[in-house]
């Protein structure tokens, strides 16, 4: 069944490259070097079919998704800032309030405090000013002082970021969007395993004097050099998402910015988190976690969209919305989706992870899929 | 604890037929640093290691700076044809960052920092400080230091096997199926040695300490750099057979078909991570602690004063000792605890911070009141003081397992770690080195020469560190070659910083090789009445063996 899904799309793919070369064909030549040593991802070739649908028009990203620019300092990080990267989930404004409000003004007071300390000490006890020195070696008060104050401080600290962790573990309710990550030496592939399937793999776009003639290469478009990816994860504006993330071959780490969230890809694991992005746009990430050669070149690039775009989205990529009627085209799709196998490369690793899924996800954590 | 009088004698066995009138007899050159089981000589060889792989560990982060500058891959497939003998591939070259990034790692952890501390500082001055003529097991004492050459050796010559390239942290499945060949193999091999180096190093200390002590040194009039070096001899003991474990699983699910790491097989990469952060946050404590002690030292010589707060001071060593063992998974946070595990350890680790506060406030205490000279030794610990605070608070935002979900693994974490190591660890090093330099060699060093070290160092660590604090809040990774141009700007300034350092560096080579040749002779205690220990009152150099007659430690003497 898979396997034939896989070869009608290739075919579907190919011969639509011959229609319109430009679009169709880019897409999977720039699959073909990078994904080489894993097998080659199936949902990639899909992707052109669902362009086709459309007329073709340059704002439309390569895969169908809704077009979307970068906007200056949201999503990326902006050169010679010193701050943290602009917040958009409600766990990250408050992680981000915490650091900037508590955190931040109190580690920069006792640094100050300590230099103020030192400062005192070294003009005011130089042997110039102080030949005889003093004799003191204990003070029990002060001693128990310096013992308290600090502790009484260090818990001032543990409650809110107690209760931020809290906030963090709050399990995703029934109507979120999951979306499963899977990391790959190098590239990420994901899948939404409750919108019939959709299977998305995520390559680096590479510059354009790196790539061959013809081949797809990064436009200001796309995104930022080493952020920009040729496919991009779609995801909706105010809906919860369940992000689940797992490895293929070694542990990587997915992890965007903007939403305060960074979770480790683990082989043989399902780790999982939430978060609900407040803002329409587009948020880089990078893998976190070494991964080998090419650890820096697998980014994450996620398009935030209202959530009927979203729909829209899921319908052009032969998907569907829970409680919806599955389009007859896509009927392949969903019926492999309950296994969520991985596209292309279910190998060992992966097979196990989804023979263990309560292993990995944490008692409050785990809601289940 | 029984203090036992040590006869003489019995460490004189060797040139009984000298008497004891002549204690600066020296073997021949061969038998006296190849066969050596004299602490004093053996502490140099292991102070000469520390600063040849010093040079080279610093010299591969230069390498990285220099690539890391500016945005894009400007010299690493440069190196990599010149490693390979030809061309190199896109792949190699990147592999090779990875190399780099290891290859520090480890060479800063195991055969700089360690071996300073503990091989040079500890055993040198632990024996003398505590009144014995030598260590306990002088034999142990130089398989221990010889074990290191060939440990550094595999290390060294990993990379011309492919290289291992998987952090210092060796995080398995990339070291296991991740990455065939030799080199991780050798990499692993290495790590063994040198933690079997440590380890019989570690139990040559608390046994010396224990029960080498001269008359009337009991456990609390012992110098703090002996406490401190205690302490981290317990922790070596303790954490680095779990290393040694760790690392065999890797070994053996690489060659011989187990499992243990392989999720394939039932095994879980997570395991391995709780195994290696169980030694590895240890070790940041085995890193630090004999610098406090170092620092306590010198913070009291030149405060003409005795340490306020000893007892505090001790006991605070071995709190953090304790405590550093039961916070090892938050070097874990992304990796999915349980939100209980993670609140567990982001109180725990906050814990930490109060004797850490408590060594802080009582160094600042002892200046109190002092009568405060300003030589080469005094402003290196002064700078460690101020380093180590600002390290140590971000260690505390770091602390809290729901910024970590940002704060992981980016630059934040390098610069947060930078600053307790090499702001840390090395301001103390350099401050011991300069205050035990008259000691070891009867030579002054130049004070306007390690003023100016200082200086430089001072700032060139700090432009080249404290920007990566804001490469870190705008969530720049760590281990990258490349990076996005939004990370360019503090890239190109930290850059700038280590050309700094460096030259900070040539300063104190010039100022060692001049003071070698041309320094002015050290008196017995060239620090005057601050310097209480027993180093001062020997010779400088000390001679060959000291403390032929036991000294008596008065029931009135201070630390």
């Amino acid at each position: 069944m898979r396997i034939a899904f896989k070869g009608l799309a290739l075919a579907a793919s190919l011969a639509l490259a011959g229609l319109m070369p430009a679009a169709a064909q880019a897409p999977a030549k720039q699959e073909a070097p990078v994904a080489a040593a894993a097998a080659a991802p199936a949902a990639n070739a899909a992707a052109p079919a669902a362009t086709a649908a459309k007329p073709a028009s340059p704002e439309l990203a390569m895969d169908g998704a809704p077009a979307m620019t970068v906007k200056p300092m949201l999503g990326q990080p902006t050169d010679g800032l010193m701050t943290i990267q602009p917040q958009v989930t409600a766990n990250g404004r408050r992680a981000h309030s915490f650091h900037d409000h508590i955190l931040l003004p109190l580690i920069t007071a006792i640094s100050l405090f300590v230099l103020a300390l030192l400062i005192w000490v070294v003009i005011r006890y130089r042997r110039a000013a102080n030949l005889v020195p003093s004799k003191t070696s204990h003070n029990t008060a002060i001693e128990i002082v310096w013992t308290l104050v600090p502790v009484l401080i260090l818990v001032a600290v543990a409650v809110p970021s107690i209760g931020l962790l809290n906030a963090q573990y709050k399990p995703a309710p029934a109507n979120a969007v999951t979306l499963k990550a899977i990391g790959n030496q190098w590239y990420w592939s994901y899948q939404y395993p409750d919108n019939g399937g959709i299977e998305i793999t995520a390559n680096l776009l590479k510059e354009k004097d790196q790539v061959a003639a013809g081949e797809r290469y990064r436009t200001d478009a796309d995104g930022p050099r080493l952020l920009a990816t040729d496919n991009r994860i779609v995801l909706p504006v105010g809906v919860p998402i369940r992000l689940i993330t797992t490895a293929n071959d070694v542990i990587h780490s997915w992890a965007v910015p903007a939403f305060w969230i960074k979770l480790d890809a683990v082989p043989g694991r399902l780790n999982e988190t939430s978060f609900t992005i407040e803002k329409p746009g587009l948020y880089f990430g990078q893998c976190s976690e070494l991964c080998g050669a090419r650890h820096g070149y697998m980014p994450i690039a996620v398009e935030a969209v209202p959530p009927a775009e979203f729909a829209a989205w899921v319908k052009a990529k032969g998907g569907s919305m829970p409680g919806e009627a599955k389009p007859a085209a896509a009927a392949p799709a969903a019926a492999a989706a309950p296994a969520a196998a991985p596209a292309a490369n279910a190998a060992a690793p992966t097979n196990t992870a989804e023979a263990a899924p309560a292993n990995a996800a944490t008692a409050e954590a785990a809601t289940g899929r | 604890m029984t203090d036992t009088a040590i006869q003489p004698s019995a460490f004189e066995a060797h040139h009984a037929h000298d008497h004891h009138h002549d204690a600066d007899h020296k073997p021949g050159f061969f038998a006296r640093w190849f066969m050596s089981t004299n602490h004093k000589d053996i502490g140099t060889l292991y102070l000469i290691f520390a600063i040849c792989a010093g040079i080279i560990g610093g010299a591969i982060s230069g390498l990285m700076r220099a690539e890391l500058m500016h945005p894009g891959i400007q010299y690493l497939q440069g190196w990599a044809a010149h490693l390979h003998g030809g061309e190199a591939s896109l792949d190699e070259s990147l592999h090779l960052w990875n190399v780099m990034v290891t290859a520090h790692g480890l060479i800063m952890v195991f055969f700089m920092v360690m071996p300073a501390m503990i091989g040079g500082f500890g055993n040198w001055f632990v024996p003398i400080m505590i009144g014995a003529p030598d260590m306990a097991f002088p034999r142990m004492n130089n398989i221990s230091f010889w074990l290191l050459i060939p440990a550094f050796t595999l290390l060294l010559a990993s990379p011309f096997f492919g290289g291992a390239g998987n952090g210092w942290t060796l995080y398995a499945p990339l070291s296991t199926y991740g990455e065939p060949g030799p080199s991780t193999d050798m990499a692993i091999l290495s790590l063994h040695l040198a933690g079997a180096s440590s380890i019989l190093g570690a139990i040559n200390f608390i046994t010396t300490i224990f029960n080498m002590r001269a008359p009337g040194m009991t456990l609390h009039k012992m110098p703090l750099f002996v406490w401190s070096v205690l302490v981290t001899a317990f922790l070596l003991l303790l954490a680095l057979p779990v290393l040694a474990a760790a690392i065999t699983m890797l070994l053996t699910d690489r060659n011989f078909g187990t499992t243990f790491y392989d999720p394939a097989g039932g095994g879980d990469p997570i395991l391995y991570q709780h195994l290696f952060w169980f030694f590895g946050h240890p070790e940041v404590y085995i890193m630090i602690l004999p610098g406090f002690g170092i620092v306590s030292q010198i913070i009291s010589t030149f405060s003409r004063k005795p340490v306020f707060g000893y007892l505090g001071m001790a006991y605070a060593m071995v709190a953090i000792g304790v405590v550093g063992f039961v916070v090892w998974a938050h070097h874990m946070f992304t990796t999915g605890l349980s939100v209980n595990t993670k609140m567990y350890f982001t109180a725990a680790t906050m814990v930490i911070a109060v004797p850490t506060g408590i060594k802080i406030f009582s160094w600042i205490a002892t200046m109190w009141g002092g009568s405060l000279t300003f030589r080469t030794p005094m402003v290196w610990a002064i700078g460690f003081i101020f380093m180590f605070t600002v390290g140590g608070v971000t260690g505390v935002v770091l602390a809290n397992g729901g910024v970590d979900d940002y704060m992981q693994d980016t630059y934040y974490v390098v610069a947060h770690f930078h600053y307790v190591l090499s702001l840390g660890a090395v301001f103390s090093l350099f401050a011991g080195f300069y205050y035990w330099f008259p000691k070891m060699s009867g030579k002054m060093l130049n004070e306007v020469l390690g003023h100016l070290h200082f200086w430089v160092f001072f700032v060139g660590v700090n432009v080249l560190f404290f920007p990566m604090h804001f490469l870190g809040l705008q969530g720049m990774p760590r281990r990258y070659p490349d990076y996005p141009d939004g990370f360019a700007h503090w890239n190109t300034v930290a850059t700038v910083g280590y050309m700094i350092m460096a030259a900070g560096m040539a300063i104190f080579f010039v100022n060692v090789i001049i003071s070698l040749i041309a320094g002015r002779k050290a008196g017995d205690n060239p620090w005057g009445e601050g310097a209480t220990t027993l180093e001062w009152t020997l010779s400088s150099p000390p001679p060959y063996h000291q403390f032929e007659t036991l000294p008596v430690i008065d029931d009135d003497q201070h630390h």
